[in-house]
């Protein structure tokens, strides 16, 4: 979708934001905002990018850097945090050879931490994009991953 | 034998959550039609007499936030009012809200449609964390298939009431589910704290007066509206009412949610509803109510799970979240984890919280090393603690007081020995 016909979507009130800034950015083809985005929802708000920026730069959910393809979010809350979730960054580290925060150079992941996602009775537990994933143990990480590399290669990327 | 008692989860699990039908065919949308042909004030006077208190943690009385926001004078011409339903469920060791817009999505629109006819609210926004998928999902299908039934948009069922609702989505910020910080975001601000009072009755969304209610608060309204005040009232204790959806994680063999009415024992809800302590580990402690909650050592095994008592014990229900651990795991491992998270969350804009939050990570991360001075350290805990709880702006701030102070009153001496282990500091 082009992002004229995004920001058309959305009235130009300052209410509407969060929902205009997470649609511009699922439909990036980096899975974040470009300082671009930022100037347009500013004048289509009729507000200085600073407010745009400010807005944008407080919430953990937008991203102004490039990321990968898929956003993997890693639980590290209290009750995913005593299940052993550093076992869990430690198998994702292992397999990805990135740290939290970067994107692997095939640009398919990124590695992200995350606040409670409210799967406590699944601990330790994950998110890929929308898909949430619990218990999760070395072997099934090592699935999961493989299943979304499998999908990144069939679709040529 | 103590059993399950479903109100808020009376469909879950029953019927086609993507189904209007299936809502319909087990009593759905009768309560609003019964609220409709009732005196609005009729309605809040049910639900004050029902004496439903907030399930998102603070445990207020519903009926009379409803109360103050039909009240509130306007003093504009245009007199809008605006009912809000906090679905930004971020507590660790929360998930009460999700199982419900997960499993029964109309339940949550009618009892908002009740709340806002009962308060004269004429629009409404459901805010729900952007991490929800599958909750947006259903709650967006169920707001289209109620617009499509008339029950929302112009002239409800042919009532001369009129409302709409719209889905707002949170971003990943924790404090977002605070009220005054959530109606800043749905203004579209950065997620700051606003200074009470006002309260939102009075001047809340856009300054105008605004009903919030969490999501189970909701939920439990077309129940009261069917089966009456007293019905309600016959459940629960004395002074908490009704039922309360527990959700038990942590070391038990079974972790999952329950729905039982409020004064079940903290016993019952580890040992006959979460299956007993994992492997048969001996019970150490419960954290109740999430990281803003506290600890309960085995002697509170058995206090009635109610605000107020809970309360006379200087513990919190919280959100209903029920973090059990055993022996084998160390308190400062789960309080390290906890002060972490407040650290992270802090939102930066009062400094007591800003620096306090760090320099309570700064103590902890010492009293996980070989450090000497550990019994000062653990008094410098409960001191910054305690300063932050007096100066900061609000709840965020005022948190980490309720963890420290209940893990040092129950754990001073497993605080005051070098930990042997503290591999899982992150």
């Amino acid at each position: 979708m082009k992002k004229t016909d995004i920001l058309e979507k959305y009235p130009a009130k300052m209410e509407n934001v969060l929902l205009l800034l997470h649609d511009l950015q699922n439909n990036s083809r980096m899975n974040c905002l470009s300082e671009k985005d930022l100037s347009l929802v500013a004048k289509h708000m009729n507000t200085t990018l600073s407010t745009i920026y400010g807005v944008a730069s407080y919430y953990t959910m937008f991203s102004l850097t490039p990321r990968g393809k898929h956003i993997i979010r890693v639980c590290r809350s209290p009750v995913c945090h005593c299940a052993g979730v550093n076992d869990v960054f430690n198998e994702l580290i292992g397999i990805l050879k990135i740290d939290v925060g970067a994107t692997t150079p095939d640009r398919l992941f990124t590695l992200e931490t995350t606040e409670c996602l409210g799967q406590c009775d699944l601990a330790p537990a994950m998110t890929v994009d929308d898909v949430t994933y619990g218990n999760l143990t070395a072997a099934s990480i090592a699935t999961i991953l493989g299943r979304y590399r499998k999908k990144g290669a069939s679709q040529g990327d | 034998m103590i059993k399950q008692h479903h109100i808020a989860l009376r469909n879950v699990g029953r019927i086609d959550p993507a189904s209007i039908q299936d809502y319909m065919d087990r009593g759905g949308y009768d309560a609003l039609k019964k609220a409709l042909q009732t005196a609005s004030d009729k309605v809040v006077h049910a639900i004050t007499q029902s004496g439903l208190r907030g399930r998102g943690g603070a445990g207020f009385s519903t009926g009379l936030k409803k109360t103050y926001t039909s009240q509130a004078s306007c003093v504009l011409l245009e007199c809008m009012r605006y009912i809000v339903c906090n679905a930004d469920e971020g507590e660790p060791g929360t998930f009460k809200d999700r199982i419900i817009m997960e499993g029964d999505p109309h339940l949550l629109v009618e009892g908002m449609v009740i709340a806002a006819y009962a308060v004269g609210a004429e629009r409404g926004y459901i805010y729900i964390r952007g991490e929800y998928h599958q909750s947006i999902a259903m709650i967006r299908n169920a707001l289209v298939q109620a617009r499509t039934h008339g029950f929302l948009g112009n002239n409800i069922l042919g009532s001369g009431f009129s409302l709409d609702i719209e889905i707002k989505l949170g971003a990943g910020s924790y404090l977002c589910g605070e009220e005054l910080t959530l109606l800043e975001s749905l203004e579209g601000k950065r997620g700051y704290p606003r200074i009470k009072p006002p309260f939102p009755a009075e001047s809340g969304l856009f300054g105008k007066p605004t009903l919030i209610n969490n999501v189970e608060t909701l939920s439990h309204i077309p129940a009261i509206v069917i089966n009456g005040a007293r019905w309600y009232r016959r459940l629960g204790t004395e002074t908490s009412p009704g039922t309360k959806i527990f959700t038990i994680s942590g070391e038990v063999n079974n972790p999952g949610y329950a729905e039982v009415q409020m004064g079940v024992s903290l016993r019952d809800l580890i040992y006959r509803f979460a299956g007993g302590m994992k492997d048969g580990k001996p019970f150490k402690a419960a954290l109740l109510g999430g990281a803003a909650g506290t600890f309960v050592p085995e002697s509170l095994l058995d206090v009635s799970m109610d605000f107020d008592a809970l309360k006379a014990k200087d513990a919190v229900l919280g959100s209903g979240a029920v973090i059990v651990m055993s022996n084998d795991q160390p308190i400062l491992t789960m309080l390290a984890s906890i002060l972490r998270f407040f650290e992270h969350e802090s939102c930066g804009k009062c400094v007591p919280c800003r620096v306090g939050t760090k320099q309570l990570v700064d103590l902890l991360k010492r009293l996980t090393g070989a450090d000497d001075n550990r019994p000062d350290h653990v008094d410098a805990l409960v001191y910054q603690s305690e300063l932050m709880a007096k100066t900061s702006l609000c709840p965020l701030g005022q948190s980490p007081v309720l963890a420290i102070k209940s893990a040092v009153r129950y754990f001073r001496d497993e605080l005051e020995i070098p930990p042997i282990s503290q591999s899982r500091w992150r």
